[in-house]
């Protein structure tokens, strides 16, 4: 059942609470960018995509797929698929904790439903929605293949890789979408390694261009909608998603600094204070 | 004396490319993945037959590893084909991440593995593969001896569900084994019991293994002589029955002596049922340019190194 927008505005803070909260709790683990994509994973588990949680299939056969690639952000993977019933909420208690199958970054390992790779090791996951989506051409499966990346990690090479062979084969029941917030570890991508002209870039090799506002639930829908519309006419489609690390959180918006480290106690209230308990804690 | 008829002399990647169209031909979800060496790997057949069900991945072999793992998830069952050094070094977080950590059921196809591709070097033969396999949790590591075994082991593979490392390499070999075998994974093949030393030896070696007990037998030396084609999971029953006969080891194989079948054997012995071991492979050092059977040589793996390590393993039991 595809959620409307009012209703998608609900859900939202509460993912951004779940967020900070299985961060907050175990002092661990990448709040930045996982606040920036709480619409986006939103839009995609509540609206945009076609498939059902359970029984959780593991080839996504007839359904589609999301592969996540930049697996730091497991909090709002984690919290979406939780909250949209691929498993139950409270397990978001055991993120990051021993014998959890709510791991550090996500896996297969302990069978967590929804996960159908792992991801951590960057640069990995479009390479993965590619042989996924030549699966699901080769079974005459018409869903589509879902990815999400960052933009750092559009510093490593296979990345490449995959784009030059997305675009040379005419993969159009791709759609990428690059979490475009400028922010890495170690500082603002422009300074690091920048991209500048970006989507030109993904234009050379063939790709469909598409840009939206991550962060604009509405322009979230718009954007994935016209990424679908644009599939299917033998190109891949890539978003550039433009994001705000830290989204929703006011003193970890927009920089670097939250990427990888978790509010205290104090700094968990004034989050938790700027997103309404709309659904109930985990 | 071992006597095996030469059927042919047949390169195992051949037998890998007859096994992969065997399999377009039985198995509708197998697809094969290359990385620009298409004839090297003699994925030609398959690729002509099934082109649907070739992916042609350019000289991009993270890529090829990743859309593979890929495939798996959607169901298909992936053979990625290109030389083993590109096949595991090049891919190595590739592989463990998406592949052996993900649980995917991906085949893992290399050629030109070890000293016996010859004339290209040190860059492309690989000495270090199976170890570097066979560390991952959840990978099969499979090294068959010739052609005929090679092409079973191909189209056994894809009834295991799991990722697979399959070796095999260039150069023309003698081929022994029965066309008909039926190969099982992690069961090992006694070609001849014997009483006085156990050999133990993968790929090309297990035919200099057994050359080299006949060169022993004519000596008056009775050597057991095991065909290891499944190097992970070891079939360590096999082994430990014969050593508790003959008391000692020889391995052979064309790899490190650091990571390879040796170092399995010598785990288990040190375990299991303690005993001298002499390991013939490579100790320590890159290869080099040359034909394959002077690398043998020069490198020590060449049936008089099996024989003369079979005779210094013999005076220390």
């Amino acid at each position: 059942m595809r959620k409307s927008l009012q209703e998608l505005e609900q859900i939202v803070p509460q993912i951004r609470r779940d967020i900070v909260r299985m961060v907050h709790a175990v002092q661990s683990g990448h709040p930045g960018g996982s606040l920036g994509c709480a619409e986006f994973f939103t839009a995609m588990f509540f609206n945009v995509m076609d498939y059902a949680p359970s029984p959780f299939s593991k080839d996504g056969h007839n359904e589609d797929v999301f592969i996540l690639s930049n697996g730091h952000i497991s909090p709002v993977y984690y919290a979406t698929m939780a909250r949209a019933g691929y498993f139950d909420v409270k397990e978001l208690s055991t993120f990051r904790k021993i014998n959890s199958r709510l791991q550090g970054h996500p896996a297969t390992e302990e069978g967590l439903e929804g996960v159908r790779i792992a991801s951590g090791s960057l640069g990995q996951g479009l390479s993965v929605a590619c042989g996924v989506a030549q699966a699901k051409k080769l079974r005459e499966d018409d869903k589509t293949v879902y990815c999400l990346c960052g933009d750092g990690e559009l510093q490593e090479g296979q990345n490449w890789e995959a784009i030059m062979f997305a675009g040379h084969n005419k993969l159009d029941n791709l759609i990428l979408t690059v979490d475009f917030n400028k922010q890495q570890i170690d500082g603002s991508t422009v300074d690091i390694m920048g991209f500048s002209e970006l989507g030109s870039k993904f234009e050379a090799f063939g790709w469909e261009v598409l840009h939206m506002n991550g962060n604009e639930l509405g322009d979230v829908l718009r954007g994935m909608g016209a990424a679908l519309a644009a599939s299917r006419q033998n190109k891949p489609v890539v978003v550039i998603m433009h994001t705000e690390m830290g989204h929703g959180v006011d003193f970890m918006m927009g920089s670097h600094e939250w990427h990888g480290i978790a509010p205290n106690d104090e700094q968990l209230s004034s989050a938790l204070a700027q997103n309404a308990e709309t659904l109930g804690d985990y | 004396m071992i006597q095996f008829d030469i059927q042919a002399q047949k390169d195992t990647r051949s037998g890998f490319g007859a096994g992969l169209l065997e399999l377009g031909r039985t198995n509708d979800r197998v697809v094969g993945l290359c990385a620009d060496l298409t004839g090297s790997l003699k994925m030609d057949a398959f690729q002509k037959e099934f082109p649907a069900r070739f992916v042609q991945a350019g000289i991009a072999e993270a890529n090829m590893i990743g859309m593979a793992a890929g495939l798996a998830t959607g169901g298909m069952i992936p053979f990625t084909g290109t030389f083993a050094n590109f096949s595991t070094g090049r891919v190595y977080d590739q592989i463990r991440q998406s592949v052996a950590y993900s649980h995917k059921n991906v085949k893992i196809c290399a050629s030109h593995a070890g000293l016996t591709l010859g004339e290209d070097g040190a860059t492309h033969q690989i000495l270090e593969d199976i170890g570097l396999m066979k560390m991952l949790p959840n990978m099969t590591v499979i090294n068959p001896c010739d052609y005929n075994q090679t092409k079973a082991a191909t189209i056994a593979i894809a009834e295991h569900d799991g990722p697979v490392y399959l070796r095999f390499g260039r150069p023309k070999w003698p081929v022994f084994t029965p066309e008909d075998q039926t190969f099982r994974i992690g069961k090992a093949w006694t070609i001849q019991e014997g009483n006085d030393v156990t050999i133990v030896a993968t790929g090309h070696l297990v035919w200099k293994a057994i050359q080299a007990a006949n060169e022993l037998e004519a000596k008056g030396i009775s050597a057991a002589v095991i065909n290891i084609h499944t190097i992970k999971p070891l079939d360590e029953e096999a082994i430990l029955e014969s050593v508790g006969r003959t008391g000692c080891v020889v391995t052979a194989e064309e790899h490190q002596m650091n990571g390879g079948l040796g170092d399995s054997i010598c785990q288990l012995l040190a375990r299991k049922h303690p005993a001298p071991i002499e390991m013939v492979a490579v100790n320590d050092h890159f290869g080099e340019s040359g034909k394959p059977e002077e690398l043998l040589a020069k490198y020590g793996l060449d049936t008089p190194d099996v024989v003369a390590a079979a005779e210094r393993v013999m005076r220390r039991k």
